[in-house]
């Protein structure tokens, strides 16, 4: 029995605490994690920094995995290949639902919108990849969060702001929401982030089973909900696309 | 009545594809299936025809039980097909007599070069409105004639028929023996303005009137299929980029419509007279729905486009899939004066120099991979400015947008690129399989499934359109460097390079 690399277990460790798309951890932090001495896991830092495993921010001084690693296959999904993965699915998708349909990313705690396709009425509007939409207000932050609660621990740190009377600010309320969503697939935003406008959401899975973006729609509250609800055939179709591109990225079928 | 579907089979260089559209044109169902590409020998692309029209036939049953339909559902069944693809086959067996020669098949380089003698490529382009080149059905078809024993006299003979994929798949579903002009103008034997075959033409190419089908409008029904699809009508066809045009509801002069693949398409509606480029573009038949006049079009292909961000991910090896590449280009602001002129194998629409190759132009110890990976996506968006203006020169008339599909529409700074370099809005329909749409369209047309070209202008919708944001001074500025970095590719081959 080959003896196990000490040095290489440690190194391991820091890139498990890293692994958060959107953590990022300082010396102190990762010596405390790990009960080693600080300069210990420096010398190990600087050797993954060498490679590119990781990087140091340089505002911060804190670590966050390297590019290099993150093309090598982790949870990190290139948000320029998830849209190209997606088109055709969301293009159907804005279609049967007749609303425009964003897709996102976490991104420091927010929602990116990676992609976007119009609602398909020929009214007048823009292109908005690239925006950023804030997490625990929207059903794609909500099924983003969900799969990671650090984020979602992170981000009540900071403090849940108020959009609409709706909005959910509580922390205990919204991990127990978090929890709910994690347990049935999909997500609603429910007027609360813009008043009138709701939101559906679901997420998309890599071959992993890690969630790497969220499929969603959005529109007026009359269209998107009945009997005080979202609409059971809308969330069909927002469960069957989040699936469809799933399987496309190699998700396990179900 | 129950809800009536219709059927739309895309038979393309790679695979065959079936959609099924609903009353509001979304796609319902989608079967596809891959076919075998032969290579008995370098430069040579064969297919099996009768592999094809099974697995034609497979993907339309497919696309109906995946979705629980029957023959009965469906009012028409559409066709849009890989162009210029070459069959023969006997006319009493129905068996083929060759494999069919694919459009990328270069076998016929030599005697194309013949046939131009001292007139040059240009010798039929009055007539067919195409140049001489080895893509084009007609020297396919002399090459096969010449080449398999006792042909030619069984063709005079009418023993043996010629089609292109539409024809092939027509004659299999209905037994009739038709074309439609679009895939018909891709053979340089049909006249562009009496739309038949043109005798000067047969006579050059030396082949038989006898063997060629009849051409008759894109849309209308030809006939009902029998065998395991008994009953559907069969009501159009169009070449791919033809059907891809109708598919993005181009039918004013003016309109145009870009696809983005490994090479571009660009096709701009006409109007009802072919006009003839003095460009060097391809004069086109873009439709023609039943009795009306035909609406004609004027083509421009690009042949270095997503090739070159495949070239960037394969041999450069500086990104991982070709999507990463704007993620790279994203982390510079600008191309910072770097140029990339994919030349690879000369220049084509608007310049036409052979002896041209591929430059970077610009570099200086600034230039990152970021930059590069600005000019690799910056290359698709100058050809397409060259040859817009080329189109714009040719028909008199300004393209007042772009309508775009295709693989590379998923770029968004490309999309916003392009926006910004044409200086019109660059439009994406929500159906991305605008070939399969525009046949299906052509279909349903013809069956009166929908009533007329304003009720299908209706039923298409953006699904994202991206607007010119860039100064003018810019704008020009890019343009200039972009032509001197073309000048920099031409007179690069000598007589004795490889």
């Amino acid at each position: 029995m080959t003896a196990r690399i000490q040095s290489i277990e440690r190194a391991a460790a820091i890139l498990v605490l890293l692994s958060g798309r959107t953590r990022r951890l300082g010396v102190v932090q990762l010596a405390g994690e790990l009960a080693l001495p600080k300069a210990t896991v420096h010398g190990i830092l600087r050797t993954l920094a060498a490679v590119g495993f990781v990087e140091q921010d340089e505002e911060t001084g804190k670590y966050q995995l390297g590019a290099a690693l993150l093309h090598m296959g982790s949870s990190y999904l290139d948000g320029n290949e998830l849209r190209a993965r997606a088109l055709n699915w969301s293009d159907s998708l804005a279609a049967r639902s007749g609303e425009s349909v964003r897709i996102g990313t976490l991104h420091d705690g927010q929602v990116l919108v990676v992609h976007h396709v119009f609602r398909p009425d020929d009214s007048r509007q823009a292109l908005e990849v690239g925006a950023l939409q804030p997490a625990h207000a929207t059903a794609m932050g909500k099924v983003l969060l969900a799969a990671n609660r650090y984020a979602a621990e992170e981000l009540a740190g900071e403090g849940l702001a108020r959009y609409t009377p709706a909005t959910i600010t509580d922390w205990d309320a919204l991990s127990a929401e978090l929890g709910v969503v994690l347990e049935r697939g999909w997500a609603g935003d429910a007027q609360e982030l813009v008043p009138g406008e709701v939101s559906l959401a679901a997420p998309i899975d890599d071959r992993r089973g890690v969630t790497v973006g969220a499929i969603g729609i959005s529109g007026p509250v009359e269209r998107l909900t009945e009997a005080g609800g979202p609409r059971s055939d809308l969330v069909s179709f927002v469960r069957e696309a989040a699936r469809a591109v799933s399987r496309d990225l190699g998700a396990i079928p179900w | 009545m129950s809800e009536q579907f219709i059927a739309s089979v895309d038979q393309g260089t790679a695979s065959s594809r079936c959609l099924v559209f609903d009353g509001r044109a979304r796609v319902i169902s989608v079967s596809q299936i891959e076919h075998r590409h032969i290579f008995p020998r370098p430069g040579y692309v064969e297919h099996d025809a009768a592999e094809i029209w099974r697995n034609v036939q497979y993907v339309v049953q497919d696309a109906l039980a995946t979705v629980g339909l029957a023959v009965g559902d469906v009012v028409a069944l559409g066709i849009t097909n890989q162009r210029e693809t070459t069959v023969l086959w006997d006319r009493a067996t129905g068996v083929p007599v060759h494999n069919a020669l694919n459009w990328q098949d270069m076998r016929t380089d030599h005697l194309v070069r013949e046939l131009g003698g001292d007139a040059g490529p240009d010798r039929f382009r009055d007539r067919c409105g195409l140049p001489l080149a080895t893509y084009f059905s007609g020297p396919k078809i002399r090459w096969l004639l010449d080449h398999v024993d006792g042909l030619g006299e069984r063709a005079a003979n009418g023993e043996v028929l010629f089609g292109t994929i539409d024809s092939w798949l027509i004659w299999n579903l209905t037994g009739r023996h038709v074309t439609d002009v679009t895939n018909a103008g891709r053979t340089m034997l049909m006249n562009l303005e009496t739309l038949d075959w043109d005798d000067v033409l047969l006579d050059a190419m030396g082949v038989p009137r006898a063997m060629l089908p009849e051409i008759r409008p894109s849309m209308e029904v030809y006939a009902e299929a029998g065998g395991a699809l008994a009953g559907l009508p069969v009501a159009a066809a169009l070449g791919d980029q033809h059907a891809a045009l109708f598919g993005q509801t181009c039918f004013s002069p003016g309109d145009a419509k870009c696809t983005y693949g490994t090479g571009s398409f660009l096709l701009m509606n006409t109007g009802e007279q072919p006009v003839q480029s003095a460009n060097g573009l391809l004069t086109t038949v873009g439709y023609k729905i039943g009795d009306q006049p035909a609406t004609y079009a004027l083509e421009g292909s690009i042949a270095v486009t997503g090739a070159l961000v495949q070239w960037f991910r394969d041999k450069l090896g500086l990104i991982g899939s070709a999507s990463e590449i704007e993620t790279l280009a994203r982390t510079v602001d600008d191309n910072g004066g770097c140029y990339f002129v994919p030349a690879f194998s000369g220049l084509f629409a608007p310049h036409w120099r052979s002896d041209a190759r591929g430059v970077i132009a610009g570099l200086t110890g600034y230039i990152s991979k970021g930059h590069l990976a600005r000019a690799v996506l910056e290359a698709t968006t100058w050809q397409t400015r060259e040859v817009v203006d080329a189109m714009n020169s040719d028909a008199g008339v300004a393209m007042t947008s772009l309508k775009v599909d295709g693989g590379m529409t998923a770029n968004n700074l490309l999309m916003q690129s392009l926006a910004d370099v044409l200086d019109v809005p660059v439009v994406r329909p929500i159906v991305a399989e605008t070939p399969s749409l525009g046949a299906a369209y052509a279909a349903g047309l013809a069956v009166g499934f929908w009533p007329d070209v304003e009720d299908l202008r209706a039923q298409w919708h953006k699904a994202a359109e991206w607007l010119p944001a860039m100064e003018p001074a810019v704008r020009e500025k890019g343009y200039r460097k972009w032509r001197k970095a073309v000048a920099r590719t031409m007179d690069w081959v000598d007589a004795d390079d490889d």
